[in-house]
C-alpha cells in the first residue's frame, strides 16, 4: 500500500520544497522535479498488475452522528492503475522536455514548483474512491493550471488565459458540486462504491433526480474536458508553455473529465435521458472543434482544436455507453497528442518562437527527428490503419455505429475532417520551402528534447497492439468488428489527407478562407457580450442600486429623519464616548427595568 | 478563577497599560502574545477538562444578583474555544501588523477590541455577553473615525449609527427572550434558558418574533443583505488592525449570537416556515447581489470589504436547515474567514499605506517586485473563494451538505436544496472577483508607479501564522471540528436535538 501513498505525496512534497527552499537554485529545483516524477514512474509501472484494493488513508472531514464522511481514500483498480501509467509516463517525459524547454526562463524554479503540484493533483483525481476527494484535487488541478498557463505572468494575455481557464472551470465546477451534493442527497454516500451499491434501492421516484444529478456531473466534466459550451478555455490556454499544453491541455487535466465520466459510468447508465444527452454533447464537440481546427493558423491552436474533437469523441462514446472504448481512446490520445504538443514546442522553440504555420516550411529536412516522429503521431490522430490511433478510433465508430446512426455519421465526418486539418498542418509547416528567416535557421532540438518525443512515437505506434495495452492496464473494449467501420474510417482518411494534399502542397498561403470557422463560431464574442451584459452590468446596476436605494434612501433617509424629529437618536450613538456610555447605561437601565419591575 | 478569566483580562490588562504611558506596542504585543499562549493552553486542557451539565469547560460562575438570576459567568464549549483561538489569533497578528509608530490609544483600543470579543465568546450569561460586545463596539468606531483613512468621519458615523441601532434591536430581542422563558423566575444564564426552552412546548409564534428581532439585529451586525452598507466604507476606511479585529472576529458575534442563543433558546421559534424562507432570501442577497456588487469594486480593500459581506451568506445558510453538519459548517467557516480576512486586509493595508491607494486601474503588474506579497496575497485570495487546503473550503462544503441533509430522508427538493444550489453559483462570483482583482494588481504590465516594498521577515510573521492556521483548518478540519462534540452532552448536539424535536 505504500506505493500510492508515494505516488500521491511524492509531488506534493517536492512541490513544497521548491517553494520554501529551492526558489533561488533552479536547475536543482528542476532537477529534483524531474527525478521525483520518475520515481512516480517508476512506482506506477510496478503498480501495473496489482490487486484491486480501496483503502482510507485518512478521514479528512467526518462529523460524527450525521453519517457525513469524505476521505481521502485510495482506490486501485485497472482504471486507476492503466490511468496512473499514463500520467505518470507524459508527466515524466514532459519533466525532461522542459529541462530543455525551459533552460533559461528567469522563473524555472516556478515553473517546476507548479508542474509538481500538478502532478499531485492528478494523482488524487486519480486515485480518488469518493467524489468529494475527486473534486478536492479537481480543485486542485484547476489551480495547477492556472498557474502554469499564466506562468509567464508580465504577459497580460497569458494572464487573462489563466484567469478565463479557472473560471470556465469554475463553471462546471459549479454543476459538479451540485451533482455530488443531489447524489449524497438520494444516496446518503459520496464514495463512488456506495452510490453504486445504493442506487438499486431507490426506486422509480427518483429517477428524475438521478437524471438531473447524472446531468450536473457531467457539467463538471463539461468544463475540465472543454466541451460544448465551455470549451473557450482550451485553446485559449496555449499561451502557456508548450510542455504545460502537452502536459496538461492534451493527455491528462483534460482527460481527467473523460475519466470521471468512467469513474461514474454506472450512473450515466440508470438514465437513458443522461447518456443520450452527454453522446450528443461530445459529437457536437467533436465536429465544431474538427471545423474550427481547419481554420487556425497557429500551429498549437490547431492541435487545440484538434485535442477538444478528440475530447469529444471519448465524451461521445461515454455516452453511448462504451466507457472502454472512451478509455482506451483516452489512453491512445494520450501518447500521440502529448508527442504532437512537444513536437510543436521543439519546432516553436528552433523557430524562435514563432508560432504561426505560415511562417514554416521545410521543418522536415531542418528537423529530421522532430519532423518524422511528429509524421507519426499525425498518423496516429488520423488513425492509419496499425497506429494506435486507428484501434482506440475504430473502437468508438463500432459503438456508434451500434447505438446511434446519426452521431455515427457526425464521427465518420469527423474522421475526415481530422486528417484534412492535419494533413494541412503538416504539409504547410514541414513540407515545402521554408517561407520565414527563422525556419530557414532551424537545427533540430537538442537529445533531452528529442528523446522524449522519441518515447513517446514508439508508445504511438505499438500501445493499438491488445498484448501492450493489456500489459498496461489500458481498457481494451469489447465490442464486435465491422467491415464497414474499417472501410469507412480508412475512406475518410484517405478522403481527408487528399483534399488536404491538393489544397495546401506547394501553397505559400491560405487558399481557402471561412469566417465562422477562423473565427470560432464566434462563440467567444458571444460570451463576451454575456459577461458584459450579464456579468459585469448587472454587477455595475446592483452596485448603484446599493448605493442609492439601500445606502442612500433607506440609511440616510432615516438618519435624516430621525435628525428631523429632534436629532434624539442621532444624539444617543453620535460617536462621542460620553453619549455612548449614556446609551450604554440606558440600556443597561433598560434590561435590569425590564427584568426587575415589568412582571 | 477559571482561566477563561485571565483571556479576556489580559488584553484588558495590556490595554490599560498602553493607555497609562507603558510602550504602546511591547504592551500590546505581550498581552496578545500571552492571550495566544493561554488560549493555546486551554486548547490542549480541554479534551480532559471537567464539564458541567450542559457541556461547559473551565466554569466560573460569579452570583451578582438572585433574582433575575445574574451573575459573571464563564465557560467554554468547543464553538467557544474555536472562537477564542481566532480572536487571540487575530489580536496578536493585528498587534504585530500595527506601525511602529502609533499611540497608547490606538494599541490601546485595538486591544480592547480583542477583549471584548473574548469576553462576549465566553459569558455564559445573556448580560454580559451583550456588554462585552458593547464593549469591543466603541473602541471600533473611536480608532475608524480618529485614525482611519480617508472618508473616516463619515464611515464611523455610519457605523456608529448602524451597529448602534442593531445592538438596541438585539437588546430588544433579548430582554424579550427572557420575558418569553421567565416563568420560574427571570434568569440571564444561557444555560439555564436553553434548558427551559428544551422544557418547554408550544409558543410558536410568539418565539418566531423574537427571533425575528434577534435575526436582523444579529444580522444587521454580520451585516446580513440588506442591513449590510456599513460593512464596506467602515472597513476601507478603517485602521488595518481594525478591519482585520471586526471582519476577522468581532463580526462573528451576531453568527455566535445566533448559534449560541436564539437558535437554542428559540427552536420553535427557529423552525417557522417564513423564518427559514426569509432567512433564505436575505442570504441569497447577501451570496447574489453582493456578490455582484463586489464584481463592481475598483479598489483592493472595497473589493475585499464587500467579499466579506458575500461570504457571510454561506454562514447563515449553514444555519438555515438546523442540520448539524451545516452548523458545523458555519463554525468552520467562521474560523476560516476570519483568518483569511484578516490576511487580505493586513495585505490591503500594507499596499494602501505605501502606495497611497489601490485603485485597479492605477496598478498592475506587482508581482516582478513584490513577490513574497504576490504568494500570500494568491493564498489568501484562493482560501477565501473556497479552493481545497484551506479552512474555508471545509467549511463552505459542510454548509452545502448541511442544506442536502434533510433530503436523504427523502424529503425531495425544497426551498433549502434550491437557495443551496443558488448559492453554489457565489462559488463562481467569488472567483470572479478575486481573480479578476488579483490579475489586476500583481500580474500583467506595470499599470502605474507603485513604490511598495516587499514583506520584510518581521511582516511575514503575522501573514504566515495566519496562512498556517488556514492551511491546518483545511486539511485536518477534525482538529477543529472534534472540539465541537467533545463530552457526553455537547451544548451543540442538545441544541440539534432540540431543535430537530421541534419540527417534524
Amino acid at each position: 500500500m505504500n506505493l500510492p501513498v508515494i505516488l500521491l505525496f511524492l509531488p506534493l512534497a517536492v512541490a513544497v520544497v521548491i517553494t520554501l527552499c529551492l526558489r533561488r537554485l533552479p536547475q536543482i529545483a528542476a532537477l529534483v522535479a524531474t527525478g521525483s516524477a520518475a520515481i512516480t514512474l517508476v512506482a506506477s509501472v510496478l503498480l501495473l498488475g496489482s490487486d484491486d484494493s480501496r483503502v482510507i488513508l485518512w478521514s479528512w472531514l467526518t462529523i460524527p452522528g450525521t453519517g457525513f464522511e469524505a476521505n481521502i481514500g485510495i482506490q486501485l483498480s485497472p482504471l486507476s492503475r492503466g490511468m496512473l501509467f499514463i500520467v505518470t509516463l507524459v508527466g515524466t517525459l514532459v519533466h525532461v522536455f522542459s529541462l530543455g524547454y525551459m533552460r533559461n526562463d528567469p522563473g524555472k524554479a516556478r515553473y517546476f514548483a507548479a508542474l509538481a503540484l500538478f502532478m499531485f493533483s492528478m494523482t488524487g483525481i486519480v486515485l480518488a474512491d469518493n467524489l468529494v476527494m475527486m473534486f478536492i484535487f479537481w480543485e486542485l488541478v484547476g489551480v495547477s493550471s492556472y498557474l502554469l498557463i499564466g506562468h509567464w505572468n508580465h504577459k497580460a494575455s497569458a494572464v487573462d488565459a489563466a484567469k478565463k481557464a479557472f473560471l470556465v472551470n469554475r463553471v462546471g465546477d459549479f454543476g459538479f458540486m451540485i451533482g455530488i451534493l443531489l447524489i449524497w442527497g438520494l444516496t446518503g454516500s459520496v464514495s463512488f462504491d456506495g452510490i453504486a451499491a445504493a442506487l438499486p434501492g431507490l426506486g422509480e421516484a427518483a429517477s428524475g433526480l438521478v437524471t438531473a444529478a447524472t446531468l450536473c456531473l457531467f457539467c463538471g466534466a463539461v468544463g475540465k474536458s472543454a466541451q460544448l459550451p465551455l470549451h473557450v478555455w482550451l485553446p485559449d490556454a496555449m499561451e502557456g508553455p508548450t510542455p504545460v499544453s502537452a502536459l496538461i491541455h492534451a493527455a491528462t487535466m483534460v482527460a481527467a473529465g473523460v475519466f470521471m465520466l468512467v469513474r461514474i459510468d454506472f450512473l450515466i447508465a440508470e438514465s437513458a435521458a443522461a447518456a443520450t444527452v452527454i453522446a450528443w454533447v461530445g459529437g457536437l464537440t467533436a465536429l465544431m472543434a474538427a471545423l474550427m481546427a481547419t481554420q487556425q493558423n497557429d500551429i498549437k491552436r490547431i492541435l487545440a482544436y484538434s485535442t477538444l474533437s478528440q475530447l469529444g469523441f471519448m465524451v461521445m462514446a461515454v455516452g453511448l455507453l462504451a466507457s472502454a472504448a472512451a478509455m482506451f481512446h483516452l489512453y491512445t490520445h494520450a501518447f500521440f497528442k502529448a508527442l504532437l504538443f512537444l513536437g510543436a514546442g521543439a519546432v516553436i522553440h528552433a523557430c524562435h518562437h514563432e508560432q504561426n504555420i505560415w511562417r514554416m516550411g521545410g521543418l522536415l529536412k531542418r528537423m529530421p527527428i522532430t519532423g518524422w516522429t511528429f509524421a507519426i503521431g499525425t498518423a496516429a490522430l488520423v488513425a492509419l490503419p496499425l497506429t494506435s490511433g486507428f484501434w482506440s478510433k475504430e473502437a468508438i465508430l463500432e459503438a456508434a455505429l451500434a447505438e446511434n446512426i446519426t452521431l455515427f455519421v457526425v464521427a465518420v465526418l469527423v474522421a475526415v475532417m481530422t486528417s484534412f486539418y492535419m494533413g494541412r498542418l503538416f504539409i504547410v509547416a514541414f513540407l515545402g520551402k521554408p517561407r520565414d528567416v527563422h525556419s530557414k535557421k532551424a537545427s533540430e532540438v537538442e537529445p533531452v528534447m528529442w528523446v522524449p518525443l522519441a518515447i513517446l512515437a514508439v508508445f504511438s505506434l505499438l500501445a493499438g497492439f491488445a498484448f501492450i495495452a493489456r500489459g498496461l492496464e489500458a481498457q481494451i473494449p469489447d465490442l464486435p468488428h465491422s467491415l464497414l467501420v474499417t472501410v469507412l474510417s480508412i475512406a475518410a482518411l484517405a478522403a481527408g489527407l487528399a483534399l488536404g494534399w491538393k489544397l495546401y502542397f506547394g501553397r505559400t498561403e491560405e487558399p481557402l478562407r471561412i469566417r465562422l470557422f477562423e473565427n470560432k463560431f464566434y462563440v467567444d464574442e458571444f460570451y463576451q457580450i454575456l459577461v458584459r451584459v450579464f456579468q459585469d452590468g448587472v454587477a455595475w446596476v446592483v452596485n448603484a442600486l446599493d448605493r442609492l436605494l439601500i445606502d442612500g434612501l433607506l440609511v440616510r433617509g432615516s438618519a435624516a429623519l430621525t435628525a428631523a424629529t429632534g436629532g434624539l437618536f442621532r444624539r444617543m450613538v453620535s460617536g462621542n464616548v460620553q453619549a455612548y456610555a449614556f446609551m450604554f447605561g440606558f440600556g443597561l437601565i433598560l434590561i435590569l427595568y425590564i427584568a426587575v419591575f415589568a412582571r | 478563577m477559571s482561566i477563561l478569566d485571565f483571556i479576556v483580562l489580559l488584553p484588558i490588562l495590556a490595554a490599560i497599560a498602553a493607555f497609562a504611558g507603558m510602550p504602546a506596542r511591547l504592551s500590546a504585543l505581550t498581552g496578545s502574545g500571552l492571550m495566544l499562549l493561554l488560549t493555546g493552553v486551554a486548547l490542549a486542557l480541554f479534551p480532559e477538562a471537567p464539564r458541567d451539565d450542559a457541556g461547559f469547560a473551565f466554569v466560573a460562575d460569579r452570583l451578582i444578583a438572585e433574582s433575575p438570576a445574574w451573575s459573571y459567568a464563564v465557560g467554554a464549549d468547543g464553538l467557544t474555544m474555536i472562537l477564542l483561538l481566532l480572536t487571540a489569533l487575530v489580536a496578536f497578528c493585528a498587534a504585530w501588523t500595527s506601525p511602529v509608530s502609533q499611540t497608547g490609544g490606538y494599541y490601546g483600543g485595538c486591544l480592547l477590541i480583542a477583549a471584548g470579543a473574548a469576553g462576549a465568546f465566553v459569558s455564559t450569561d445573556l448580560f454580559f455577553f451583550y456588554a462585552f460586545h458593547e464593549l469591543a463596539l466603541v473602541p471600533t468606531f473611536l480608532l475608524i473615525g480618529i485614525y482611519g483613512f480617508g472618508e473616516k468621519r463619515a464611515a464611523a458615523w455610519k457605523i456608529t449609527i448602524y451597529l448602534g441601532a442593531a445592538s438596541l434591536v438585539v437588546l430588544a430581542g433579548l430582554a424579550a427572550l427572557v420575558l418569553h422563558h421567565g416563568d420560574g423566575g427571570l434568569t440571564f444564564s444561557i444555560v439555564e434558558l436553553q434548558q427551559r426552552a428544551a422544557a418547554a412546548e408550544g409558543g410558536a409564534p410568539a418565539q418566531a418574533w423574537i427571533y425575528l428581532t434577534l435575526l436582523l439585529g444579529f444580522g444587521a451586525l454580520v451585516s446580513l443583505f440588506p442591513l449590510h452598507s456599513w460593512a464596506a466604507p467602515a472597513y476601507a476606511a478603517a485602521p488595518t488592525p481594525v478591519a482585520m479585529l471586526h471582519a476577522g472576529v468581532l463580526k462573528k458575534f451576531g453568527i455566535y449570537g445566533l448559534i449560541r442563543v436564539a437558535q437554542p433558546i428559540l427552536p420553535e421559534g427557529a423552525a417557522v416556515d417564513w423564518i427559514l424562507n426569509l432567512t433564505l432570501l436575505l442570504l441569497l442577497g447577501n451570496i447574489l447581489i453582493m456578490g455582484l456588487a463586489t464584481i463592481a469594486q475598483r479598489r483592493l480593500e472595497y473589493m475585499v470589504a464587500y467579499s466579506s459581506v458575500m461570504h457571510m451568506g454561506y454562514l447563515f445558510l449553514g444555519l438555515a436547515g438546523g442540520s448539524e453538519i451545516g452548523r458545523q459548517g458555519a463554525i468552520m467557516l467562521m474560523f476560516a474567514h476570519g483568518a483569511s480576512i484578516a490576511l487580505l486586509f493586513l495585505l490591503c493595508g500594507k499596499m494602501r499605506r505605501e502606495i497611497g491607494h489601490t485603485d485597479f486601474d492605477k496598478l498592475g503588474g506587482l508581482a516582478k517586485t513584490v513577490p513574497v506579497m504576490t504568494l500570500l496575497f494568491g493564498i489568501a485570495a484562493f482560501a477565501s473563494i473556497g479552493l481545497p487546503g484551506f479552512g474555508n473550503f471545509a467549511g463552505e462544503v459542510l454548509v452545502f451538505f448541511g442544506a442536502f441533509d434533510e433530503m436523504r430522508a427523502g424529503s425531495g427538493v425544497g426551498a433549502l436544496q434550491i437557495a443551496a444550489m443558488v448559492a453554489v453559483w457565489g462559488v463562481v462570483i467569488s472567483a470572479v472577483y478575486m481573480l479578476r482583482a488579483y490579475r489586476a494588481v500583481f500580474l500583467g504590465e506595470p499599470g502605474g508607479p507603485a513604490p511598495l516594498t516587499d514583506l520584510d521577515l518581521r511582516q511575514r510573521v503575522p501573514a504566515v501564522l495566519l496562512v498556517l492556521a488556514l492551511l491546518v483548518a483545511g486539511v485536518a478540519p477534525g482538529l477543529l471540528l472534534q472540539l465541537l462534540d467533545a463530552g457526553p452532552d455537547g451544548a451543540v448536539e442538545a441544541t440539534v436535538a432540540a431543535i430537530r424535536a421541534c419540527c417534524p
